[in-house]
């Protein structure tokens, strides 16, 4: 049956179809599909660096033009994962530089780059085209100069919120007067000013811009320019916008948004002088995406601006919008599908600003689209969750971050369980869900019992014993990455469910009761799990063996144990 | 002890009742200072008034993490402000957490009173006085953001102890909105200077192959950026508060002034050093804390030995000499209101 159709008719069937799921199972059809299959798929995503070696990918798939990579677990976002760990850029490009010559496309997430990473990217690849970098470190502004300089057709230079060790803004002007193909530029992590003309020059010369993100240290007095230069712009961030308030600046500021009537989202906003708001509203109502958590607007100017946007479908914002806004929100922006709102002050146990659980259910009660929510606020009820999970069961992922850990339900003191396991029970289709707030074994026996489709579990300081950590591992049929802080679990459940690790991509436990013994009896009955032990004390085996580790990393590899293991993480063998 | 809590009264909605006890002991130093914490602390974490002592004889306040309560004595008083750093942060280790969970889970789903729960509710729900930001990674912002957000709290320049002041200008600004609007909010504005972008800096230490990185915008001073640094490398665990608060349990004592300073002082085998903009390293300490921050670029903890080629210290600067008085006063145990 498969000989029917010569390769050349399979393959150009199976060039449109593109998902990575959906690849797998043609692979696993029969042998020669799997074969077809093979040569030409064109992007690979690995989700762990350490899952699988370059070697690996390349020996199956040989003619690859885009490749996704991530690094560090996402608990180094919060500093859990000390410097130095791994997730190192360099032996991919290396192995890539020589398997790969027709390479286009790189993006990596929580990788150490470094400048010479950055130089081999730009001399291996000919035809490259995108780099994404997102929260990335290592590497400098002269590591992006070189990839300015050398690649001719770079389309995507993207620097999403890496850290760059900025020693000037002069890279920008290494793009050659040649390089006319940019299609997203992405700067706003970098602090340095760059030279306002050469920005200007670059944009004026690239027809096919549509993102273009500052730093902040551009001025706003320069924006206008930049604007008129690039009225096909879809996303737009900006620098400070912030200047002594002079009326000429705020027409002239007004009339350039005016002429981007693309724009469909914004971000920015370092350091908001409210009267220059403004010059935006003439394009508020083409925007979907709003990111507005930069910057320090109140309550007013920033109900003001979210009521003239009524096409908004996501909206990033600081606490300053307070229940009021968020109650405005409700009412204006019926196409809301997102909603994070980040704390002003996270480390003030008092409220600074009138926020709390009643903004998040007006908006689940006012917003009939609204899928993901990320809320940071300082008292929840289970009143409120049960209200929000009732009206907004079509929820895919919520994340609340309330600030006091273990914190109860303010109405009633008791435990949060009633109101998760509410969320769990009505969101069938919850994919990613992040608790906080005192919780008992009784939310993760709900959790394991409801949340069939969850796929990313986060928990921190919830929990009373080891049942609570079974309950997910058993129960929670489409988990990939559990990540747990401060927690009371421990050595059985873990070793109960050693089976389930293997079907994850990875497991994070810190601060909570696994010991070093269990650590060393999974890895050596499982064999296809890395288990990383990451603690700063000193070699495990000068403690007991029932002495608890600080921080364990499991992941499951086919790529073998790691080379590049640092002092300070143990593994066994 | 009790006495010192009614002076004050409980701070804040929530707090601690007075029936929580501080316990430690409160070494002789000033009052003041105790009645700050006191009002402030969460009563189940009594060491950290010992850990108070050691960094508040110094610095004034830092960022405005903990808003500060008008004191009752109108004596001068050190102004705390200070935003996260690992070192003096109640341990909320899985170990302690879990022995008052436990507790909690049976109290829950026994009777369920509400005095079962209240009290399980509050025994093990730290205080909500205490400032939660004092945990390793939360909330869990990234450090961009936090380095924005703090950045918007105060000033780079030297007005550590005025951040307080302008965050409550913040808050009177978002009040006042609805009358003034955009006047206050471009005064809030310009008082909020612009924001910097990333404040980690490296941190190597002859000797040790493995960098940190410490968020400066989170010291509010060269002291508490000292002890952050020795429990970064002298004692490097994600739980250096336990392990300093426990030794000081057994010792049953302050944190004597001069530990601290052990880096800054010059009295230990290492010294801190940093590299600024233009690629000089210099010693940490020299300059007001606000320079310091806008040229600093990464920091190495070097020995003593290979300092020598650097900018000597105390050598007759005024901004030395005055950190000189500040040191015997640090000695003295008293507290000095900076400025």
């Amino acid at each position: 049956m498969a000989h029917s159709f010569p390769g050349e008719v399979l393959e150009h069937v199976f060039s449109f179809i593109h998902s990575d799921q959906d690849r797998n199972a043609v692979s696993l059809v029969c042998k020669s599909w799997y074969e077809i299959e093979r040569w030409c798929r064109r992007r690979i995503f690995v989700g762990n660096c350490y899952a699988v070696s370059p070697m690996i990918m390349i020996r199956r798939f040989p003619e690859v033009r885009s490749l996704e990579l991530k690094g560090k677990p996402h608990f180094a976002d919060y500093n859990l994962v000390p410097e130095g760990w791994g997730g190192y850029a360099y032996p991919w490009i290396a192995a890539m530089a020589r398997a790969y010559p027709g390479l286009e496309e790189i993006r990596l997430k929580r990788m150490v780059v470094t400048d010479d990473t950055l130089e081999l990217i730009s001399r291996s690849f000919k035809n490259f085209k995108v780099l994404v970098l997102s929260s990335c470190e290592g590497f400098t502004t002269d590591g992006l100069a070189v990839i300015a300089a050398n690649c001719r057709n770079l389309r995507e230079l993207d620097l999403q919120e890496s850290e760059v060790n900025d020693l000037s803004g002069h890279w920008l002007s290494h793009f050659p007067e040649t390089c006319t193909s940019l299609v997203s530029l992405n700067i706003a992590c970098l602090g340095s000013e760059v030279s306002s003309l050469a920005l200007e020059r670059l944009v004026a010369r690239s027809p096919n811009l549509r993102t273009l993100r500052l730093n902040c240290a551009v001025p706003l007095e320069r924006l206008p320019n930049l604007l008129r230069r690039a009225p096909q712009l879809v996303e737009l961030g900006t620098g400070a916008y912030s200047a002594e308030v002079r009326p000429d600046v705020l027409s002239n500021l007004a009339g350039a948004f005016s002429g981007c009537t693309k724009l469909k989202g914004l971000s920015g906003f370092w350091d908001v002088v409210p009267a220059y708001l403004p010059a935006i509203y003439s394009i508020c109502s083409g925007l979907t995406f709003l990111n507005l958590s930069y910057s320090n607007i109140q309550s007013p100017d920033l109900t003001m601006l979210v009521s003239h946007c009524h096409n908004l479908q996501r909206l990033w914002v600081l606490d300053y919008i307070e229940d009021s806004g968020l109650e405005a929100l409700a009412g204006s922006c019926k196409d809301l599908q997102e909603l994070r709102v980040f704390p002003s002050d996270p480390f003030d146990a008092d409220p600074n600003v009138s926020l709390t659980e009643q903004g998040l259910v007006s908006v689940s009660e006012g917003c009939p689209k609204l899928q993901s929510v990320l809320y940071f606020c300082r008292q929840m009820s289970n009143a409120a969750l049960v209200s929000i999970a009732r009206n907004r069961p079509n929820l895919t992922r919520f994340r609340l971050c309330i600030i006091e850990p273990r914190s109860p339900d303010y109405l009633t003191r008791e435990p949060l369980d009633t109101g998760f396991g509410a969320i769990v029970k009505h969101c069938k289709e919850l994919l990613r869900l992040s608790l906080s707030g005192l919780l008992t074994d009784r939310v993760f026996e709900y959790i394991g019992t409801h949340a069939k489709k969850l796929e990313m579990l986060s928990v921190a300081f919830a929990g009373d014993s080891d049942l609570g950590l079974h309950h997910m591992l058993s129960g929670c049929e489409s988990l990939r990455k559990l990540e747990i802080r401060d927690c009371p679990f421990g050595d059985k459940a873990l070793l109960a469910n050693a089976a389930k690790l293997e079907t994850m991509r990875s497991l994070w436990m810190s601060s909570c009761f696994v010991s070093f013994g269990a650590c060393k009896l999974l890895s050596q009955k499982m064999p296809r799990l890395n288990v990383e032990v990451i603690d700063e004390r000193g070699p495990p085996d000068s403690r007991p063996e029932s002495c608890p580790v600080e921080k364990l990393y499991i992941y499951r590899t086919v790529g073998g144990p790691r080379f590049d293991l640092p002092g300070f993480v143990w593994t066994d063998g | 002890m009790e006495g010192t809590l009614s002076l004050l009264g409980t701070g804040g909605g929530g707090g601690p009742s007075s029936g929580g006890s501080t316990t430690g002991s409160m070494s002789t130093v000033s009052m003041e200072d105790n009645l700050v914490l006191s009002s402030e602390v969460s009563s189940s974490y009594p060491d950290e008034s010992e850990l108070e002592l050691g960094l508040g004889l110094n610095c004034g306040g830092g960022g405005g993490a903990l808003k500060s309560k008008p004191a009752a004595t109108p004596a001068p008083r050190v102004q705390y402000a200070r935003i996260l750093t690992a070192k003096d942060f109640p341990s909320l280790v899985a170990k302690s957490s879990s022995s008052s969970s436990s507790s909690s889970s049976s109290s829950v789903t026994k009777a369920n009173t509400s005095v079962g729960t209240k009290r399980t509710a509050d025994s093990f729900a730290p205080a909500p006085n205490a400032v939660s930001g004092q945990v390793v990674g939360w909330p869990p912002i990234r450090a961009q953001r936090m380095n924005c957000l703090v950045n918007q709290m105060k000033s780079p320049a030297t007005e550590e102890f005025n951040s307080t002041g302008q965050k409550s200008k913040i808050r009177n600004g978002a009040a006042n909105n609805a009358n003034n609007g955009s006047e206050k909010n471009i005064n809030n504005a310009k008082e909020i200077v612009h924001i910097k972008t990333s404040l980690f800096v490296k941190v190597n230490m002859d000797g040790i192959p493995i960098g940190r990185k410490v968020d400066l915008n989170a010291q509010s001073c060269y002291v508490t950026l000292a002890q952050t640094l020795e429990d970064m490398f002298y004692r490097p665990t994600t739980t250096a508060i336990g392990a300093r608060r426990s030794s000081m349990e057994e010792h049953d004592q302050m944190i004597e002034a001069t530990e601290p300073s052990k880096l800054l002082d010059g009295s230990s085998e290492f010294v801190l050093t940093y590299e600024d903009k233009e690629g000089d390293w210099m010693l940490v300490g020299d300059v007001p804390w606000g320079m310091f921050l806008s040229s600093v670029k990464r920091l190495r903890i070097m020995r003593t030995s290979e300092a020598n080629g650097l900018a000597p210290r105390f050598q007759g600067r005024n901004g030395n000499q005055i950190k000189e008085k500040e040191r015997e006063k640090l000695l003295n145990g008293e507290s000095i209101l900076l400025e």
